[in-house]
């Protein structure tokens, strides 16, 4: 119990420290931070699949690292940073900024309105990353390109 | 899938150029006989479901996002735009004036297999049949069956806006004359049961090459590059992935693949994307044991690097 916690807590603090990585490049930085929005998804899924066991407080920092990130996420594409470093990132971001943002809210929002419920079990984990995942496909469906 | 159908369409363009009494033979449309569909048994809708979201029909035939709200009434989809011009996926309701109503099982199932319409006119491929035309009868008996079940609508289908001569029917005849068969995309040495159920679902009504295949001048499939992947059929930056064991799948297991179907994350907890979100989430219907067939036959298929 005691080490998931620990991971629970790496997790928080690695979405931080994305945070005030600010003066990489903007391609870098919401690269990571999608990196960290991978692993707290890894978090949930793990959980669902009976990888590991429920524990509320891997829940509760995974649901923490989505809200975060999601208010900071769309303003890591400004004008200049649409190619470069190997991003993935769609034309179609700059073309359609504010549906950008709006799906990036919408992720937000859903994290926030579970983290206040906080689901209590494996079947609501499993609920949970359902609700999620459609909202990371929903964004990828339109704004990421795969290399 | 612009790309797509520019090159389908120059072959076209080349096939019309060849002339004469052979082209027309050529490119005459080619119905199964009503004898093709008699003889099967009573239809099963519940196998028709299971088609009906193998084959994505639902992710071309109805408004976007109406699935997702529950809402099955395929009354016309998204246009697909191309440089020739833009399709208006039609209405198959079963409204008899505006939808297939109407249709007999033959005449369904010559446009699921022969790319043939009611009217014993030629069907655009941006209506996959090139994949489809590899299912069996009793699975489109079951599939019209379905369709049958699903809310009716009046709309009337939009016409295709396509330029000339790309607007003429006819000429699709050559590139059906070339490229639309049943006959397997892969020989594969042993195949069990469940591989078997895989290559069926994924060549033919999964149409999965129809996007990570790349193809030649005339829109036919490259040889030797079975689902190795393709560039961005919208042109541009992007590419869809090669899905043989000799691209980033090496390093996924059956269950990893299977599991991606069923809820869109990678093994490493990346979100599926682009167009695959569509298909990802009729693949997520399917009974667990078709998305391990489908998984299965990735894994057995030639890799290609
Ligand atoms: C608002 C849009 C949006 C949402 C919501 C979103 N993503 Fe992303 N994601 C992107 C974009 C854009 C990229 C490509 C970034 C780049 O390469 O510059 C990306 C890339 C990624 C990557 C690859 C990172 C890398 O190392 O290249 C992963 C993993 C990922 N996303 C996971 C997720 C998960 C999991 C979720 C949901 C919990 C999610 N994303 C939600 C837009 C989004
Ligand atoms: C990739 C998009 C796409 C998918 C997937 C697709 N269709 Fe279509 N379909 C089309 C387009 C475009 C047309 C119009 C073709 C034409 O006019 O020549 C069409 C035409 C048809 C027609 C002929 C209708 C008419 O009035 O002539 C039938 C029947 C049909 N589709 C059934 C299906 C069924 C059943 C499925 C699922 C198994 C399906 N389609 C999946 C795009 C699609
Ligand atoms: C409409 C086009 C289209 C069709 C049809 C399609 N795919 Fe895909 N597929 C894609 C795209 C685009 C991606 C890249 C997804 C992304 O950007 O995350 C992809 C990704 C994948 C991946 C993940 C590969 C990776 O390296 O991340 C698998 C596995 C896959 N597809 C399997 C299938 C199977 C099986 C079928 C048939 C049932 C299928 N696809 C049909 C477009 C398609």
């Amino acid at each position: 119990m005691k080490l998931k916690t620990v991971f629970a807590a790496t997790l928080a603090l690695s979405v931080v420290a994305g945070a005030v990585g600010a003066a990489e490049a903007p391609q870098v930085v919401r690269k990571d931070m999608m990196e960290g929005m991978g692993k707290a998804m890894g978090g949930l899924v793990n959980i669902v699949k009976g990888k590991t066991e429920y524990n509320a407080d891997v829940v509760k920092a995974s649901l923490t690292t989505m809200v975060d990130t999601m208010k900071t996420f769309p303003d890591q594409f400004p004008a200049g940073s649409e190619t470069g470093h190997k991003t993935e990132a769609s034309p179609k971001i700059w073309q359609n900024m504010d549906d950008f943002k709006a799906k990036a809210a919408k992720l937000g929002t859903d994290a926030s309105a579970l983290l206040a419920a906080l689901p209590a079990d494996k079947a609501a984990v499993g609920a949970a990353v359902k609700t999620l995942g459609a909202d990371c496909g929903a964004c990828h469906e339109t704004y990421r390109l795969k290399d | 899938m612009a790309s797509l159908f520019g090159k389908i369409l120059g072959g076209l363009a080349l096939a019309a150029a060849a002339g004469g009494a052979v082209f027309w033979f050529i490119t005459a449309p080619k119905p199964l006989p009503e004898s093709a569909f008699a003889g099967l048994s009573i239809p099963d809708t519940v196998n028709g479901e299971r088609l009906f979201w193998a084959g994505g029909c639902v992710s071309c035939h109805a408004p976007k996002g109406a699935a997702e709200k529950g809402d099955l009434t395929l009354s016309g989809g998204e246009p697909l735009k191309t440089p020739f011009g833009t399709f208006y996926p039609p209405n198959i309701t079963a409204d008899p004036d505006a939808g297939i109503g109407s249709w007999s099982l033959a005449q369904f199932g010559n446009a699921m297999l022969r790319g043939v319409d009611d009217e014993g006119e030629h069907l655009y491929p941006a209506f996959p049949y090139g994949s489809y035309s590899r299912m069996k009868p009793q699975d489109i008996a079951d599939l019209f069956e379905f369709l049958k079940t699903l809310p009716k609508s009046n709309k009337a289908s939009a016409e295709h806006a396509l330029a000339f001569p790309y607007s003429i029917r006819r000429l699709l005849g050559g590139w059906q004359f070339l490229y639309l068969n049943a006959k397997p995309r892969v020989e594969l040495a042993s195949v069990d049961e469940k591989v078997a159920r895989g290559q069926y679902l994924v060549e033919g009504p999964g149409h999965c090459g129809e996007c990570h295949t790349p193809r030649d001048s005339m829109g036919g499939f490259l040889s030797g590059k079975w689902l190795a992947g393709a560039p961005n059929p919208e042109g541009g930056k992007g590419r869809i992935p090669n899905i043989t064991p000799g691209g980033e799948l090496a390093s996924w297991s059956e269950t990893d693949i299977a599991s991606y179907l069923e809820t869109g994350m990678t093994p490493d907890f990346d979100s599926v994307g682009g167009s695959m979100v569509e298909v990802q989430k009729n693949m997520a219907h399917l009974p667990a044991s078709d998305r391990e067939a489908i998984a299965a036959y990735l894994k057995a298929i030639p890799a290609v690097k």
